[in-house]
């Protein structure tokens, strides 16, 4: 057979293909995209004629996906952790319906925030829907995840979470591929009502939801992720959750002296905690991410001080974790690196790239507020937000998807006017279309400028949902034709687009200012291609 | 047997085919291979590294533990600095002479080199200029390559057989191309051990 080295993130999409999935469903997101490049890669993905194409966003992804296994099919859904705030509604609701066929919600974390406003960690969500948790250690796992996942979610008629993390998601290794399984038929739920939640029936679902913990609980004791392996020296036990338990090993290559309850899922299997803790006369939890399991051990108001990890400073509260790390945690010798950075160093910050769209807009934009005071930009996620540092230095927030819109509507409702919006094309159909409405219901003078380079530039260029539909969703959503503006971001267009900005930055209404021009990366490639 | 190689550059020099190579020579001979890889925003013309490890055994971590790289292979000289907390006292370095300056502070080339030559196993390489000469501008990383493989626990033809594989929907030219590349950069580090 071909060997086969997989990003974690391949690795998963591949196992889900082989574990009979029917249609995933995804927006890009750091570091989940390459699921859902894989599949649409996959020569066999596309003999199946499964489904593969990219979502608005991540709520109508989820929803989707929970539509396909109503049907009776296998489903997976994939998302960055912060998508999963936009998928919120449907996540949480979607424990009380509960499954058909297989439903699997695959989230990747990014802890240390290489590529993301923040490093929230996607277990706090399982434990909160009530759902079980996977969280695959390597890319062995990740690729034997999805049969069994999709199982489970079918025994237990549940949605299931699968957690990974920046590193597993973006590393490769040699794997072992199974047995592939077929698709399950179309089939309808056996009772009609599941799905509908009514007050009544919600109440019944969730009684019923409550009453699966205990099984829940004991799937994750006996899932093939978790494993209690015992060690002579019991003077400390060490519960390691997901990706932490190869940084343990790392730290002993021909075996941990100490008990080890390896974690891959949950909810926190307790029996075999409690078999550790009262082996061992301290416990160090290690867990990429925020110290959940470890607040779980500690108990307040009873912690007894046995109880070790990011909550004591034996590891850093915030940030990934790392071989040294974790030995530091041990209390084992940690050799100095032999060499240090020398003092001429210095950092080089991603930037935009030589010829990118967005500076020329920065530039015009920039000069057009020259008339007015500083601090009226606010911006997105994507790679304009790359405007925030020099030579541009041209935007003043960047907080969640969308949110360019509606904070500058709020800070015009404040007085800040006129406030300007700046946002790319792929962002606002994800979510600055309803922001947009709220902006022209009040008339506020926001000028919304989206950046709109026809693709999904971060994450490498995927398509971009409202593409060629731009000027036709702003003029459908209330924005006056002659305040719909579009200008060629170019050099040598630099003054002509100042002055239409300019024009617009007078206009007491909403304005929307549609700077487009191919993103040069996908540009490139396209002329390669053809 | 346990390799650990940290490739760094700026993001679009193309660090993650050379990482690419290695580890597809490895895992045909055999080996275990982990490799983890920078994408997103990193991407933009930053900094971007890629922790690769190679084995005949089962390897854990997918980050190399800092202070114990054998290798520092960077396609860039300031880059190379950046990362040299991980490399092993008896690590050998392994970096391109000619910058990529993308930013307003960076520091007097020489200073860099200056900086790079003071380790007791770097070794600096023109590889633009031998791709440049070549008429391959873009297979720069592939002299690298071939100065690195030299210190590698691999044979020179498995690291042409990856180049060809991995080249090989480009043309026979392209692979021709590369391979010829690698084998001046090979020149490099194999006179200079023999010598």
């Amino acid at each position: 057979m071909e060997k086969f080295v997989p990003l974690g993130n391949e690795a998963l999409a591949q196992g889900a293909l082989d574990a009979g999935m029917s249609g995933i469903y995804a927006y890009p997101g750091t570091p989940s995209t390459e699921i859902m490049e894989y599949v649409q890669r996959s020569k066999e993905a596309a003999a199946r004629g499964i489904h593969r194409q990219w979502s608005a966003n991540e709520k109508t992804a989820l929803e989707a996906a929970l539509g396909m296994s109503y049907a009776g099919k296998r489903a997976m859904v994939c998302m960055k952790h912060v998508g999963l705030n936009v998928a919120a509604d449907p996540f949480m609701n979607a424990a009380i319906t509960g499954a058909n066929g297989g439903l699997i919600v695959t989230v990747a974390d990014d802890p240390s925030m290489h590529s993301s406003q923040n490093e929230q960690d996607s277990r706090y969500y399982g434990r909160y829907a009530m759902v079980p948790i996977l969280e695959p250690a390597d890319q062995q796992e990740a690729y034997d995840l999805p049969k069994y996942a999709f199982e489970l979610s079918e025994k237990h008629a549940i949605p299931v979470l699968v957690r990974l993390t920046t590193r597993l998601s973006h590393s490769r290794a040699d794997i072992v591929r199974g047995e592939a399984l077929p698709e399950n038929a179309l089939a309808i739920p056996a009772n009609l009502r599941q799905f509908v939640l009514l007050p009544a029936v919600s109440r019944r679902n969730y009684a019923h939801l409550l009453e699966k913990q205990r099984d829940f609980e004991r799937e994750a004791e006996q899932s093939f992720l978790t494993r209690y392996e015992d060690g002579p020296d019991k003077s400390l036990g060490i519960v390691a959750c997901g990706i932490a338990y190869n940084y343990l090993m790392e730290n002993y290559p021909d075996g941990c002296p100490h008990p080890v309850l390896k974690i891959g899922q949950y909810p926190v299997p307790t029996r075999l905690v409690a078999q550790l803790v009262e082996a061992c006369e301290s416990i160090l939890v290690l867990e990429e991410g925020a110290p959940l399991v470890e607040e779980m051990l500690r108990g307040y108001p009873f912690d007894s001080g046995k109880v070790r990890g990011r909550l004591d400073g034996t590891l850093p509260r915030a940030g990934e974790l790392n071989p040294n790390l974790v030995a530091k945690g041990l209390g084992r010798d940690v050799p100095e690196p032999g060499y240090t950075t020398p003092d001429i160093l210095v950092g080089r910050p991603p930037q935009l790239c030589d010829g990118c769209p967005h500076g020329d807009t920065y530039r015009a934009l920039n000069e057009a507020l020259e008339a007015y005071s500083k601090g009226r930009v606010f911006s997105d996620i994507g790679c304009y937000t790359l405007g925030a540092l020099p030579p541009y230095n041209a935007i003043n927030s960047c907080v969640d998807m969308g949110a360019s819109i509606t904070m500058a509507k709020g800070a015009t409702d404040a007085g800040l006017a006129p406030a300007v919006a700046v946002i790319g094309d792929s962002t606002f159909s994800h979510s600055g279309m309803t922001g947009l409405l709220d902006v022209v219901n009040a008339n506020a003078p926001v000028k919304v400028v989206i950046v709109d380079n026809q693709t999904t530039a971060m994450t490498g260029g995927q398509d971009s949902p409202a593409t060629g539909q731009i000027e036709q969703i702003a003029m459908g959503l209330g924005v006056p034709e002659e305040h719909v503006r579009v200008i060629t971001p170019l050099p040598r267009q630099h003054e002509a687009n100042v002055a239409v900005i300019r024009e617009e930055l007078g206009y007491e209404g909403v304005s929307v200012i549609i700077a487009r021009r191919e993103c040069i990366e996908t540009a490139k490639r396209r002329r390669k291609s053809s | 047997m346990k390799y650990d190689i940290i490739l760094a550059g700026v993001g679009g020099q193309g660090v993650l085919s050379i990482a690419a190579i290695i580890g597809m020579a490895a895992v045909d001979a055999g080996l275990r291979m982990k490799q983890s890889e920078v994408h997103g925003m990193s991407q933009r013309g930053g900094e971007v590294q890629s922790h690769l490890r190679i084995a005949d055994r089962r390897i854990f971590s997918d980050l190399i533990p800092a202070g114990s790289a054998d290798m520092l292979l960077s396609m860039e000289p300031l880059e190379a600095l950046r990362y040299l907390p991980h490399l092993s006292p008896d690590g050998v370095i392994v970096a391109e002479q000619n910058p990529l300056v993308n930013i307003p502070n960076y520091p007097a080339l020489e200073d860099v080199l200056v900086a790079l030559r003071a380790y007791p196993q770097a070794t600096l390489v023109d590889g633009q200029g031998i791709a440049r000469a070549l008429r391959a501008t873009r297979s720069s990383n592939m002299v690298l390559l071939g100065a690195a493989s030299a210190f590698l626990p691999l044979p020179a033809a498995d690291f042409e057989a990856a180049i060809s594989k991995i080249f090989g929907r480009k043309g026979g030219a392209v692979v021709a191309q590369n391979v010829e590349a690698f084998r001046q950069g090979r020149g490099l580090t194999t006179t200079a051990q023999a010598g």
